[in-house]
């Protein structure tokens, strides 16, 4: 968890007057929320409302063109490097070499993150996928593919994990095997892009809602009502 | 940073052991060019000058191809994402596909330099074969280290077939004509000259220029 030099605890994300455009179309303009450490932020938007760009930024990806944008304490994109390392990222994108097996794959994250070796082999277990983690990643169903990449996001025990429909893919086991990891017990602060509103609501503390880039909601999770949520893909 | 380059070059030796994209295409390029220049030249052998000429530029382009793909994988698999969110020196990305590239121009050295001799050289390098292999080293370095930076900015763009050749054959002019100087006189046809020790000097400066011009500006290529 950051943490000033009084030990007080940092927001884990604040982002002031966010804005971001490719070329001339504007995917996010005027995004502002703070999210505290340990706490989940649902966000909810319909296709091309900004969700996928947001979450770049977060990572430290994209810049924003505008506004502030501080992760885990560290002011990107200035301090990135701080904020490196302690960020898991689980997109559309597995991010993982097709062509290696899923231990290779873990393998080198584990590398790159100064992890231990067994840690790749504990998640591997947990996400019950030691039977096929000498297989290459380009053989797996959909599913497998997406507990593997569960496992690449959270091998280095992030304190934010940026989660892209998470569960997709997923059979009630399999999501079942990973909620440890990424549900809200997993510990770690969570910015979780839903395109379910129920189980979206039940896992947040806040509430974002992105309409044509634009900030449409930000409430407590207690205060959005199912069709307010709904009301965003209309 | 040496555990992040050894992480990066093994996982791509395993890549390309699996998937055997680079390697072969260029071997494949290379071989098959000489055979049309055997044909096409219509001669019993090649020396000197020209023999110098076929062989860099038939090379030059073959490396062309391994800068095309060198990043496609970091590309088009995430593999720049995990990278950039990992906590290592991203300069190591750098070091370790100008490795990776000049280990592919070795590998296919291996291969193609015996067949341009046989299909092309006559006589072979003979007794020159270690001058001849300090030219081909200093000049895969000098490949390798302006092909990463290229291959790097090209990746980032929809016309990489077109960007690499555009931007990496010019840079490469002066590693062609210092090669292929050093190299001529090797090939002479009564047999290896006093090997011109100049165009070596020029090599390994043009190496340690790129090397560190391209270590100074990678990380902003990998920037959005």
């Amino acid at each position: 968890m950051a943490t000033t030099a009084a030990g007080d605890s940092l927001p884990a994300v604040v982002l002031e007057g966010v804005g971001r455009a490719y070329g001339e179309r504007v995917a996010l303009r005027e995004i502002s929320f703070a999210l505290e450490p340990g706490a989940t932020v649902a966000v909810f938007g319909a296709n091309g409302a900004g969700k996928t760009t947001l979450l770049r930024i977060l990572a430290g990806l994209l810049r924003a063109h505008a506004g502030r944008v501080v992760v885990l304490g560290a002011e990107l994109p200035r301090e990135g490097y701080r904020a490196r390392g302690r960020i898991g990222l689980l997109g559309h994108e597995p991010m993982l070499y097709r062509d290696l097996t899923v231990r290779e794959n873990l393998r080198f994250h584990a590398r790159l993150h100064g992890v231990e070796e067994a840690r790749a082999a504990e998640l591997v277990a947990r996400v019950g996928l030691a039977a096929r983690a000498d297989d290459p990643v380009r053989t797996l169903s959909r599913g497998m593919t997406q507990r593997a990449a569960i496992c690449r996001a959270v091998l280095h025990a992030p304190e934010l994990l940026l989660l892209d429909e998470p569960l997709a893919n997923l059979d009630p086991g399999g999501a079942a095997a990973v909620a440890p990891l990424i549900g809200r017990a997993a510990g770690p602060a969570r910015v979780l892009i839903s395109h379910d509103a129920e189980q979206g609501l039940a896992e947040a503390d806040h509430v974002l809602g992105l309409r044509g880039g634009h900030q449409a909601i930000w409430a407590p999770a207690e205060q959005v009502e199912l069709g307010d949520v709904r009301g965003l893909y209309a | 940073m040496r555990a992040t380059v050894a992480a990066l070059v093994r996982k791509d030796a395993r890549l390309e052991l699996r998937a055997f994209e680079s390697v072969p295409a260029m071997l494949m390029f290379s071989v098959s060019t000489f055979v049309l220049f055997h044909f096409g030249l219509d001669r019993g052998a090649l020396a000197g000058d020209l023999a110098a000429g076929v062989l860099w530029v038939t090379l030059l382009l073959a490396a062309v191809l391994g800068m095309n793909r060198l990043f496609l994988a970091e590309r088009e698999q995430g593999g720049f994402d995990g990278f950039l969110m990992a906590p290592v020196d991203r300069t190591a990305l750098f070091v370790a596909k100008a490795l990776v590239l000049f280990c592919f121009l070795v590998a296919v050295e291996l291969v193609a330099l015996p067949a341009f001799v046989i299909l092309l050289l006559q006589p072979g390098p003979g007794q020159a074969l270690p001058e001849l292999l300090a030219v081909l080293l200093l000049a895969d370095a000098g490949i390798a280290v302006v092909g990463t930076l290229v291959g790097a900015l090209a990746v980032q763009t929809r016309a990489r077939d077109l960007i690499v050749p555009l931007i990496a054959l010019p840079l490469l002019v002066p590693v062609v004509i210092a090669a292929a100087e050093a190299s001529a006189p090797l090939f002479a046809a009564g047999g290896a000259e006093p090997f011109p020790g100049r165009w070596l000097v020029v090599l390994a400066l043009y190496d340690a220029v790129f090397g560190l011009l391209a270590y100074a500006v990678f990380d902003f290529l990998l920037e959005e």
